[in-house]
Order: structure tokens, then C-alpha cells, then sequence
């Protein structure tokens, strides 16, 4: 038997449901049975020509459609599907009547490039300037585009379908926004404003402007050949990120509501840290400052020590400075532990999903706890030897995982951790 | 319904700055003065037929003092710095480390501002026959500004204001249009009043000189075109005139503002935000009617500052409810701003707090007869942002 609160007297957060999409498929069960197996979710990618490109590979979900397709109405259709999932787990409220909040981590959304040469068709003459392609925008010809290129179209679209409670929040803090997502969740049901709340993570970007956006930044990975081997986290031949697909979705709620109802506990969200970087647009402050300062305040949220802590889900993204930079704050903050306890990057197998790394690998977080097995980090065949992680290479390994550290850290500054239980601490 | 309001117990939270940079102009003296004069900025010829509000220039170097920093954003980023630093500076924390390292961000973005150039010339390209499987990848890959992505991504303003400024504290940026500023308010309210934050940076800010924004409204029908009219005004040439805008506040607990002597413009009692179905006539009408009585209850003197858009059919429904509270005297910032999208709904509560602070209501600028004359000091606003499309959001502000 366990309290209702924790140590700080704050109602207990506990997951209730889950659904997961990533490249390697849909489900959890689908998903955790690739993931311990030590597949890739990685290929070349075939929705686009990828002529003239330096990264020709992703994690992409081609197994959902779409149509008309938009990088928005994929990742609208995975929130739909991850949230179907989450739902039929938690068994929560009604069909259509879920009975909190929700929270969207979601990619920027804009005008895409099919819509646009659209427009440049409908203009009807080879010469012309934006003026012309404004003019021919009007007139209801294209007002479905207006509603799907809304930021707020995907949130809206869930909070009718599923009947979530309210003003529906659509975030972004880049790669960390599946992290903050779940926090604003735990942080309602802590405040006592709800006793559920619905947090999904949603990225369907792969597309081409994309992919070149992050190529300019020299973000990407090229090692296109074999594209399931591109994803290299803590390598020593580490060289970027692979852009993924994928969604997550998780039902909060108030340990006291969980059990009243008789729902079936999956895991403990313990604590939720965060903290801003002002050093630079893309690069962590040198010190590691906030990132340490960033596990710290976790820790001290879910009031627990780094002994506690059995298991590292890193946000190991296999870029060269971000894996680095992860285990140098990761040691500040655990000591020698920092070499001692089991650390993977799902990244390996999924690539980077992005706006819903967040979700997604807190998920498989918790898939850990209750399987007692740590998925494996693929590619780590020439190991950094400045990076001196127990990193769970290449193969599953069985463990005794009581706490999950997650960690998500993003472009602006972004940084947040999660620590996720099996049981309330 | 997720809301916010003061509750027996939970911390008073004050309205300790504001920061605005605007078609009327940068600061509190020079908005407020415009406001008293009904001078209103618009731009008819520039995006002819298009209506723009366009920003009073400022000089950006005053609060964003490296030129590398001003490069590495785009207009929108820069309104947002600009007017996030003048907030800073209103509420005295400018350069406090102490207070600045533990500040609490939460943002009102959109993002996305293109390279017109580059648009125009690949789909120009394409038009005379280029079509070879990759031209659009080599002609992105050699095009596009590296630092461009950086200026498109919605959470960077919130990365280049604490970049600039030098906040540490934690850092949120919704999305979502108009509603988005109200749920920046309502999420920063509510963990001050908790106790979870103590101090807080709210916002947004909007260039809306910007066509590629044109176009995405346009497809909807949903810019004001041809001839300036105020708000109330559009009912039979509706649409919204997109206005450049940045507007800031910072948000503190009371015993955190007394404990550093700050003093405060007002108070924040409640924001509540909802999202009418819109399905049926009515829908939307209904949503503003159960977020007015969510509201704490109003026994002051009371006004209106809404972020009516112009567009219809929200405009009307909105005039609908409005006509329930005549009692109450309405303003509205779309006819003296633009609709600055995600920044409206701050902008609200900034002149909300602004009119509380300064002893009156600012003057209408109606025709219709929706905005009325208003005698004495406000001692309560209600501030009310129903987006063009989706999205509706209250808060009341409040003399201390």
C-alpha cells in the first residue's frame, strides 16, 4: 500500500495508459518486441526523391496514410492513434468524454511544399511573384488549408475527438517537448485543477525542407549506408542525429483517482526538472550548468538521491557534442555512478523523433520498468573512449530497474528530465 | 474546464511589468499617449490591397545590443526580445541575476517567417519546367539561410529572449494562435498562485509585414483588404488587418514583489481559456458566456478590452455577447493594433493593466456605437480574446 502523495504532500502522478508509433511500428507490443530485438526502425527514405541531399535516410512511419498528405495530417493521424491506444489501456471517462486536459507537443506547423507548388501551378503563368500567389489564395479555393496550417489544428482536432477538458495546450520546447508535455500534466494533477490529464507527442516531419533545415545546422548523420546503422550514440564514428517519426500518447492521473476507479498502475511519473540554457541557440553552455542544474532540480522534485536512480534513458542523440556534453553533466551530477548504472539512447533504433523524443522514450521508459529489461543501444561497436557510460550495447540486458532517468534536451536552450517509477517512492 | 483563479489562501499575483513595442510605438508613454490621441497607424499601399499595422521602428540595438544576436532572428524574434527586455526593465529586474536565473518563461509563438526569394524562385523555376526528382532538395540546400531554421522555430524566441537577457529560470512556448496568449497567462497564473513559481515572463510577439502570413489567412478569406474601418465597423467587408506587435508582462507573486519593493501596475485575479466547437451559430457566444461566469465576481467598475478580430462569423457572435454586459465599456485593440495573432490576448493585459494603473480607460474609436465613453478610474478588466477561428480566452485584471 502506498500514499496518495508524495514526500513534498503533492498528489501522486501515475500512468494509466500508454500508446507508442514509431518507425518500427505501432503498439507497444509491436514496438518493445523491436526494441529488445535490437532493430532498426531506420531506411532510405522513399516518401520524396532524395536527390541532391547529404541524409537520405530517416525513421519515417509509412505505414500510416494520409491523404492528402502534410507533415501536420500524419502527425495529427499518429496523435489519433497513440491516443486511441492510451485510452483503450486506461479504460478512462467515455468514448469522446475524456475527463481532463490536454497537452500537445507538436512540431511547428506551416505551409508545406506540396500546397505551395499548388499554388505556384494555380497561377497559370511562368513568371510571377508572391503578390500573384497571394492574390489566387482567396476566394475558398484553399480554406482547408487555412485549417490545417493553424498551429493550433492538431489540439483542436484531438480535443473534439477524444472530448478533453478545456483550452487544449499545443507546446513546443524543440526536442524536449514530449517532456514538457507530460511535466504541464503532472503539474495540473499536483495543483489539484484535474484529477486526468491527456499528454501526447506527436512528429511527423520528415520531409524535405526538414531535412535540409537540420543538414544546414550539419545536425544529420550521413552515414546513409546501411541507413539502420546510421544511429550511433555514443561512438566513437557518432556523426548527428537521424530525423524520425513517431508519436506517444499518456494517460496522467492522480494516484487517488487511479485506484478509486480500479485502474491499473503503470508506472509513477516521480519528477519533472527543468531548466533553460542561455549560452547559445544550438550549443549547451560549455560548463554543463544547466543541464546539471537540470537532473538536480528532478531529483529534488521526486525527492531522491542518484544512488536511486538504476537506469539512464539518455536523450543520446549521436551527435558528437550532445553525447559528450551528456555524459560529462551526467557524471557531475551522479559521481561515479555515472559509469555504473545501465544507460541507452532508444535513439539508436528510432532515430530522433523530435517534438516526441519526449513521450516516446519516457514510454519506453516505463515499458523497462515493467519489463525488467533494458533495450539495447545498436551501432555501439566502437565505443568513445572519453564516454565511459555502461551503455547497454547492442543487446537487451535483463536488470533490476526501480527508477528511470529520462532526458531530453533541445535547440533555444531546451531542457528536461523526467524520473519515472514503478512504484511511488 | 481548465481555469485559473485565485483561490482563498493561494498567492495574490501582481502584474509587476510591462514591456510593448507596437504600430504605435515602443514603451507605455508613448502607447498610452497614442491611445488618448485615437491615432491609429495603418498601412493601405505597402500589401495593397492588404491592411497592415506596421511597427513603429525602434532601434533594436537598445535592448538587443549585439548586432550578431539581431542577425541570428527575424523580425518576429526581434519585436519579442525588444518588448520582452522593456518589460524586464519596467518591472526593475533587468540584469538582477538572482532573479533573472530562476525567472519562469512561458511564450505565445507562431514562427515559420520564409525566404520569400527563395519560395518564389524555386516554384518560378519549377513553372518554366524544372523538374528533375531533386531540384527542390539542391535548391533548398543552397538557398536556405543556415541560421534561417533558427529564426522559424517557435521556441526560439523564448531561446533568443533568454539568450539576450539572460533568463535561466524554466522556459514554455505554446502555439496555437490567439488562444495560445491566454494559456501563457492562465499556466503562469496558475503555478504562481500555487506556489510552484514565484515570478514569471509572459507573452508573444508578431510581425505581421509578413505575406507569407497573408497567404495562410488568405485562404481562409480571413485579411482585411481595400480600406481601413475600425473592428465594429467590418461587419459587411469583414476580415482582420494583421498588426506588428510584441507585448510582455511580468507576473510576480505579492510577497515576491514586496520582499524587492516592486510596485505593482495591477493584478492578475484569473484567466480561463476554452475551445468552442463552433459547429452551430451560437456555440461560440455560449463559450464567452460560461468563461464570464468563471470569473471572479465582478463588483468594481468594469470594462472591456477584447482582441476582436474583425473576422466573421466570430466577430458578430462576440458583439452578441458583448451587447449582454453593456453595462460594461468595451475597447477594442484590433482597431487601434491589428491582430497580432498570439500576441493579442497580452497586449489586452497589458493595456488592461496600464488602464488600471494609469486611472482611466483609454478613449473608444467605434462608429457602431459598441464602445462607449467611460467616466472615472476601471478598477476592474476584463480582458477577452476569441480567436478568428478556434480558441476563446477571459482574465480579469484588477486594481490592487
Amino acid at each position: 500500500m502506498t500514499a496518495p502523495r508524495d514526500k513534498l504532500g503533492r498528489p501522486v502522478v501515475v500512468v494509466t495508459g500508454m500508446g507508442i508509433m514509431t518507425s518500427l511500428g505501432a503498439g507497444k507490443a509491436d514496438n518493445w518486441a523491436k526494441l529488445v530485438a535490437g532493430e532498426s526502425g531506420i531506411r532510405t527514405i522513399t516518401r520524396f526523391p532524395v536527390d541532391g541531399l547529404r541524409t537520405t535516410m530517416a525513421g519515417t512511419v509509412d505505414f500510416v496514410s494520409v491523404d492528402p498528405f502534410s507533415s501536420t495530417g500524419l502527425s495529427e493521424r499518429m496523435a489519433e492513434l497513440v491516443t486511441e491506444e492510451a485510452l483503450d489501456q486506461a479504460g478512462i471517462g467515455a468514448k469522446g468524454d475524456f475527463p481532463g486536459p490536454l497537452f500537445l507537443a507538436v512540431a511547428p506547423v506551416e505551409v508545406e511544399w506540396p500546397q505551395r507548388r499548388e499554388l505556384g501551378r494555380a497561377v497559370g503563368s511562368p513568371d510571377f511573384t508572391y503578390d500573384d500567389l497571394l492574390r489566387i489564395s482567396g476566394g475558398g479555393k484553399y480554406s482547408a488549408y487555412h485549417h490545417r496550417f493553424m498551429f493550433g489544428s492538431v489540439a483542436a482536432y484531438l480535443a473534439e475527438t477524444f472530448g478533453t477538458k478545456g483550452s487544449p495546450i499545443s507546446l513546443s520546447t524543440a526536442c524536449a517537448s514530449g517532456a514538457t508535455s507530460i511535466q504541464l500534466g503532472v503539474e495540473a494533477i499536483r495543483r489539484g485543477e484535474t484529477d486526468a490529464a491527456l499528454c501526447v507527442a506527436t512528429d511527423g516531419t520528415v520531409n524535405p525542407e526538414a531535412l535540409v533545415r537540420f543538414s544546414l545546422l550539419s545536425a544529420l548523420s550521413t552515414q546513409n549506408d546501411p541507413p539502420q546503422a546510421a544511429s550511433r550514440p555514443f561512438s566513437k564514428n557518432r556523426d548527428g542525429f537521424v530525423m524520425a517519426e513517431g508519436a506517444g500518447a499518456l494517460v496522467l492521473e492522480s494516484y487517488e483517482a487511479a485506484t478509486a476507479r480500479g485502474a491499473k498502475i503503470l508506472g509513477v511519473i516521480a519528477g519533472c526538472g527543468e531548466l533553460t540554457d542561455s549560452f547559445h541557440r544550438t550549443r549547451s553552455s560549455p560548463d554543463g550548468k544547466p543541464i546539471i542544474g537540470c537532473m538536480n532540480k528532478t531529483l529534488a522534485d521526486a525527492g531522491m538521491t542518484p544512488d536511486q536512480i538504476d537506469h539512464i534513458n539518455a536523450h543520446g542523440t549521436a551527435t558528437p557534442e550532445n553525447d559528450k556534453m551528456e555524459y560529462n553533466t551526467t557524471s557531475a551530477v551522479f559521481g561515479d555512478l555515472a559509469q555504473k548504472i545501465p544507460v541507452t539512447s532508444n535513439k539508436s533504433m528510432v532515430g530522433h523523433t523530435i517534438s516526441a523524443a519526449g513521450a516516446v522514450e519516457a514510454i519506453f521508459s516505463l515499458l523497462t520498468l515493467e519489463h525488467q529489461r533494458i533495450p539495447p543501444t545498436i551501432n555501439y561497436d566502437n565505443p568513445d573512449p572519453t564516454i565511459l557510460f555502461d551503455v547497454v550495447g547492442n543487446k537487451a540486458r535483463d536488470a533490476r530497474v526501480t527508477a528511470v532517468m529520462s532526458n531530453s534536451f533541445g535547440f533555444g536552450g531546451q531542457n528536461a528530465s523526467l524520473i519515472l517509477t514503478r512504484e511511488p517512492a | 474546464m481548465t481555469d485559473t483563479a485565485s483561490k482563498p489562501g493561494q498567492t495574490e499575483v501582481w502584474i509587476t511589468g510591462i514591456g510593448l513595442a507596437t504600430s504605435l510605438g515602443e514603451g507605455l508613454d508613448a502607447n498610452w499617449a497614442a491611445l488618448q490621441e485615437k491615432r491609429i497607424n495603418v498601412d493601405e499601399k505597402g500589401f495593397a490591397p492588404y491592411i497592415v499595422h506596421p511597427l513603429m521602428p525602434v532601434s533594436f540595438d537598445s535592448q538587443i545590443p549585439k548586432k550578431g544576436d539581431q542577425r541570428q532572428m527575424e523580425a518576429w524574434q526581434r519585436i519579442g526580445t525588444y518588448a520582452a527586455g522593456l518589460a524586464l526593465d519596467s518591472a526593475g529586474i533587468k540584469g538582477n541575476k538572482d532573479i533573472l536565473s530562476k525567472i519562469d518563461m512561458v511564450v505565445a509563438a507562431g514562427g515559420g517567417e520564409r525566404d520569400l526569394n527563395v519560395d518564389t524562385g524555386v516554384l518560378t523555376a519549377e513553372a518554366k519546367g524544372a523538374n528533375a526528382p531533386g531540384f527542390l532538395n539542391e535548391r533548398l540546400m543552397s538557398d536556405l539561410r543556415p541560421t534561417l531554421f533558427l529564426a522559424q522555430l517557435s521556441n526560439l524566441l523564448a531561446g533568443n529572449i533568454a539568450i539576450v537577457h539572460g533568463l535561466g529560470g524554466t522556459s514554455r512556448t505554446f502555439m496555437g494562435e490567439e488562444v495560445a496568449g491566454a494559456d501563457a497567462a492562465r499556466i503562469a497564473l496558475s503555478r504562481i498562485a500555487s506556489g510552484e513559481s514565484d515570478i514569471a515572463l509572459i507573452g508573444g510577439s508578431h510581425n505581421g509585414e509578413r505575406k507569407d502570413l497573408m497567404v495562410l489567412y488568405e485562404f481562409g478569406d480571413f485579411n482585411l483588404k481595400d480600406k481601413f474601418a475600425p473592428v465594429w465597423a467590418r461587419k459587411d467587408h469583414a476580415g482582420f488587418a494583421l498588426g506588428s506587435a510584441g507585448a510582455f508582462l511580468v507576473l510576480e507573486s505579492r510577497a515576491h514583489a514586496e520582499a524587492r519593493g516592486a510596485k505593482p501596475f495591477a493584478k492578475l485575479s484569473s484567466v480561463v481559456a476554452d475551445l468552442a466547437r463552433r459547429k452551430q451559430p451560437g456555440d461560440m457566444a455560449a463559450t464567452l458566456e460560461k468563461l464570464w461566469a468563471k470569473l471572479p465576481k465582478r463588483e468594481g467598475k468594469g470594462a472591456i478590452i477584447t482582441g476582436a478580430t474583425g473576422a466573421e462569423p466570430a466577430t458578430s457572435e462576440e458583439r452578441g455577447f458583448l451587447k449582454s454586459h453593456a453595462d460594461f465599456p468595451v475597447r477594442s485593440t484590433g482597431t487601434m493594433f491589428g491582430h497580432a495573432m498570439e500576441t493579442q490576448f497580452p497586449l489586452g493585459m497589458a493595456l488592461a493593466a496600464l488602464s488600471i494603473s494609469r486611472g482611466a480607460l483609454f478613449p473608444p474609436n467605434d462608429s457602431t456605437g459598441t464602445e462607449i465613453e467611460m467616466q472615472g478610474a476601471p478598477t476592474q478588466i476584463v480582458v477577452v480574446g476569441a480567436g478568428h477561428w478556434r480558441g476563446e480566452g477571459m482574465a480579469l485584471v484588477e486594481a490592487v
